[in-house]
């Protein structure tokens, strides 16, 4: 019973450690490589679902049986395509935050942000759009 | 950690280990993808990026209680929805007996490829694939109106001498990669016309194609690879091949079929199963390469930029 | 017309690409306005084959449906692409005239193509009857909001953006994890097939977390109190015309999933009866509107103001799901649909303010009642309609919502979004203070009215607004038998 679920649990562990990345991290770059492990694991998630006791990769040849399951297969090709789209995206931001702000920290951007605040007061015309 | 080289370098390793699960688990295509992307590109451009951004983080954790809670909350939910999941391997779940036995049984006839996974990828579900290239597409024209910068020509001159002093120096690795170039451009057009029958179809493809051509800019400076394939011919290619991934499937509503109905492209079912397929996977191709390579442009030349903006301000100061 | 449905979603997605092969701008701009449209009468279309035939379903590739992919069209799929063509449609036309102002002109020909990438994904999302396909609809989506908004001028507008994809991906991320889980437990992606094979495996614990993880992904993206976080800013940070369509349509897209998510694919007995789905909106949903209509009372910018005030919208629209009758769906969808007409009308408004004085302080709109009458006057008809005056399109929806309360006995709830209603009228109230009793500041003296396509179609709809809240017939009675067929009754 405890080995049939056992690749389940090293995926959960995975998983939160991107999710944990992604939210106590500061650095803006390494939340992106928390997401992508989050989004990794959910891929091995998926694979391992697929795999059948005996089976071999579903290419279909003479004398096999067993198949392991396609469709998750196909499911998860897509998704690393959409995961290195968001992270380059992703990244592309952080390029552009990091000519605008000076740093990739959140704490420094967010200082940064709220800094014009408390000065518009006086002069609203150069404060936010 | 608080080098980000060393843990973009972790994060690739553990893309190429996960690469390898897959192998083990008989997703051969999957374990494909995942090594030239995750392994691959990804690692790449976060490189990239890393060269603008700096490459310390700073140590203080800022939320570390409430991702905790977070963390704590989801994992457990998560463990509680395992106990009642099939069991790893177990040929009786679900998902072995509902939907797949068909196309395990029936995809030789129907659509006349021994790969499956292609198959379902390129004709079952072939509109999720369309989705797939529609999403890499908007990720390069988001990159293009985040990153684009016009060119100022009598600027380039400057970062070209600074970058080629750079290429010039290592010449052992420029020779080899010089002969290698040419192989892994020939390997990705195995790939993409392969696909059939082994792993592989578009998209890996693409990524190997783009890849090659991304190796001769590191190792030749961007303004010559620049004059072999400019940017609006890069744009124009990732566009053909969303529309001619499109336009298969508006042929086939024009000969009577449903929208991606390969079976009335020609006379014979199969045969137009196949010219479906390879016209689609060559879309993916084209749309896959040129966006990698757009990508990859996009964040050289803001680096570009930059060098250019440094080495302007020197000036000034001196 | 056999084939409307796929057109409805293929035509803006081949147009995307095509617009590169266009470049010029301005040629891109009546290109996606006239896709754009096209979409519009293809979904009213759409609308009339399914009152007259019932549902559509549309194989693609020709592949039967579990092994396929199937495009699912019932009333409630029709009503959402109504909604989110023909905003689009009517934002379009004031578009090159705002993004001149805002947007760098190398970009315009990008801007276009990444908003009608967005709108494929949109219309993708609520066309499909396949749980995978809705997940890769999203990220089309998703990927192009997040450049959109990273458009805006400020240095804001980057941070908000990548806030958004970090929360937008966290979410779609766990859709995904949903959907695999639903998946291993019934073999199946297809929506219709899901809500028949669920039931045999309710009971188990992968279900549930399957069920709960969706649910969370969608509110992520819904931004429902208390995963709002990102929204506010993106909203006042985003281009004029962006945060116009995406106030108009993007929440709307998520609330259908979440209606097509617990009431088809999970069924209602499981979401409702099961779960404590219906006590977790309630609160939700009551916490949002109290919150956030309070948040908004205290904002100086009004692009702030009215992000504020569409999180609290969306806590009535939920409350109208948690009721769990006919009237409270009702409910809902009317105001999905006049929320929609309203707030794209106000944020239309407030991008024509920023064309002519160059941002949305609230201070700089002293005396503008004057100087752009017409605008002005949009702006707080709009604000009357949020209140929920009589005669307007506002109206209508909250009536629905308190006869649905009321018919449940929910007395205090419905105090409590009277009260909700309230605090509206205080924000709104600062804003008609500020815009006709004040003297306009000395800088602004010179402020003319809008351009004639910012009037055009911030008046159009404005002028919707009023025919649904008096001629109700369509309206309602195309809610009131999506209701129905979603609660499984015949219309």
């Amino acid at each position: 019973m405890i080995t049939g679920l056992f690749n389940n649990w090293i995926v959960i562990v995975l998983m939160m450690s991107g999710l944990y990345i992604v939210i106590a991290h500061g650095n803006l770059i390494k939340k992106l490589i928390g997401l992508s492990l989050f989004q990794t694991s959910v891929f091995i998630l998926y694979i391992s679902m697929a795999k059948v006791e005996g089976g071999t990769a579903p290419i279909l040849a003479e004398n096999i049986k067993e198949l392991s399951n396609p469709l998750p297969h196909v499911l998860i090709l897509t998704a690393i395509v959409v995961g290195i789209s968001t992270t380059a995206l992703g990244l592309a931001l952080v390029i552009r935050i990091k000519e605008a702000y000076g740093s990739i920290e959140e704490e420094d951007i967010q200082i940064l942000d709220n800094l014009p605040q408390s000065k518009t007061q006086k002069k609203i015309m150069d404060g936010e759009q | 950690m608080n080098d980000l080289f060393a843990v973009v370098m972790l994060l690739g390793i553990y893309s190429l280990l996960s690469a390898s699960f897959f192998v083990a688990m008989d997703a051969v295509d999957v374990a494909f993808t995942e090594a030239a992307v995750g392994a691959g590109i990804s690692t790449l451009l976060m490189l990239v990026v890393i060269t603008m951004t700096g490459r310390k983080e700073n140590t203080k954790r800022h939320k570390p209680f409430l991702a905790l809670i977070v963390v704590i909350f989801t994992g457990g939910l998560l463990l509680y929805g395992t106990f009642d999941i099939p069991h790893f391997g177990s040929a009786d779940s679900p998902i072995h007996n509902h939907v797949t036995p068909r196309y395990i049984n029936d995809s030789i006839n129907e659509i006349g490829i021994p790969n499956i996974v292609t198959s379902v990828l390129a004709s079952y579900r072939a509109f999720d694939t369309f989705g797939e290239v529609v999403v890499i597409f908007t990720a390069g024209i988001g990159i293009m109106a985040l990153l684009s910068v016009a060119h100022h020509s009598e600027d380039n001159h400057k970062i070209a001498a600074v970058n080629d002093s750079m290429h010039e120096r290592y010449l052992v690795i420029r020779i080899v990669s010089k002969i290698l170039i040419p192989f892994i451009l020939l390997f990705a057009l195995y790939v993409q016309f392969h696909g059939d029958f082994g792993p592989g179809g578009g998209f890996q493809a693409g990524v190997i194609f783009a890849a090659g051509i991304i190796l001769y800019s590191m190792l030749f400076g961007l303004s010559i690879t620049r004059k072999v394939i400019s940017q609006p011919f890069i744009q124009i290619i990732s566009a053909v091949g969303v529309l001619l991934y499109g336009s298969v499937g508006l042929v086939s509503l024009l000969q009577g079929g449903n929208f991606f109905d390969y079976n009335v492209l020609l006379t014979d079912p199969v045969a137009g199963q196949h010219l479906g397929i390879l016209l689609i996977e060559l879309g993916v191709g084209c749309t896959v390469t040129s966006v990698m390579i757009m990508i990859f442009f996009n964040f050289a030349e803001r680096r570009e930029l930059q060098q250019h903006n440094n080495i302007h301000n020197k000036d000034l100061e001196s | 017309m056999l084939h409307l449905p796929i057109l409805q979603v293929v035509i803006p997605l081949m147009a995307a690409p095509l617009c590169l092969l266009l470049k010029r701008p301005q040629l891109v701009w009546l290109f996606a306005l006239f896709v754009s449209t096209v979409a519009f009468i293809i979904s009213l279309l759409l609308l009339q084959q399914v009152s007259t035939t019932g549902v559509i379903s549309y194989e693609l590739g020709g592949w039967q449906a579990p092994w396929g992919i199937e495009y699912r069209i019932d009333q409630l799929n029709a009503l959402l692409l109504i909604i989110i063509s023909a905003t689009s449609t009517v934002v379009l036309i004031a578009a090159q005239t705002s993004i001149e102002k805002e947007i760098p002109k190398n970009k315009h020909t990008l801007f276009y193509i990444l908003y009608l990438l967005s709108l494929t994904g949109m219309l993708g999302i609520v066309s499909t009857g396949d749980a995978f396909n809705v997940f890769v609809f999203l990220e089309i989506s998703s990927l192009s909001a997040y450049s959109l908004i990273a458009l805006g001028k400020k240095r804001q507008a980057l941070w908000a953006s990548f806030q958004y994809l970090i929360m937008g991906t966290i979410g779609a991320t766990f859709i995904l994890i949903g959907i695999g889980l639903m998946y291993q437990m019934t073999g199946t992606l297809n929506m219709e097939d899901l809500s028949q094979r669920l039931p045999q495996v309710a009971q188990t614990k992968t279900v549930f977390t399957a069920f709960t993880f969706i649910i969370v992904g969608i509110c992520l993206k819904l931004a429902l109190f208390p995963l709002h976080l990102w929204l506010p800013n993106a909203y006042a940070y985003a281009p004029s015309i962006v945060t116009a369509f995406f106030a108009a349509t993007a929440t709307k897209v998520a609330i259908y999933l979440l209606i097509r998510f617990t009431f088809t694919v999970f069924g209602l007995s499981f979401s409702f009866t099961t779960l404590p789905l219906q006590g977790l909106f309630l609160v939700l949903g009551l916490m949002g509107i109290i919150v956030a209509s309070s948040a908004a009372i205290y904002q100086k910018n009004i692009k702030h103001l009215f992000a504020y005030s569409s999180i609290a919208q969306v806590g009535f629209i939920i409350i109208g799901l948690s009721t769990n009758s006919v009237m409270g769906l009702t409910a809902t969808l009317l105001h999905l649909f006049n929320h929609a007409i309203m707030k794209g009308a106000i944020f239309l408004a407030l991008g024509a303010v920023v064309y002519q004085i160059g941002n949305s302080q609230l201070v700089n709109f002293s005396g503008l009642g004057r100087k752009m009458p017409l605008t002005m006057a949009a702006i707080v008809i709009g604000g009357l309609s949020l209140i929920g005056v009589p005669l307007t399109a506002g109206f209508i929806s909250k009536w629905y919502l308190l006869t649905a309360l009321i018919e449940n006995n929910w007395w205090p709830v419905a105090i409590l979004i009277l009260l909700g209603s309230l605090l509206t009228v205080i924000y709104v109230w600062r804003i008609v203070e500020v815009i006709y009793f004040k003297e306009p500041l000395a800088e602004n003296t010179s402020v003319t009215e809008a351009p004639i396509l910012f009037l055009i179609s911030i008046w159009t709809l404005i002028i919707a607004n009023f025919y649904f809240g008096i001629d109700t017939r369509f309206s309602v009675q195309l809610t009131q038998s999506a209701a129905q067929s979603l609660f499984g009754l015949s219309p």
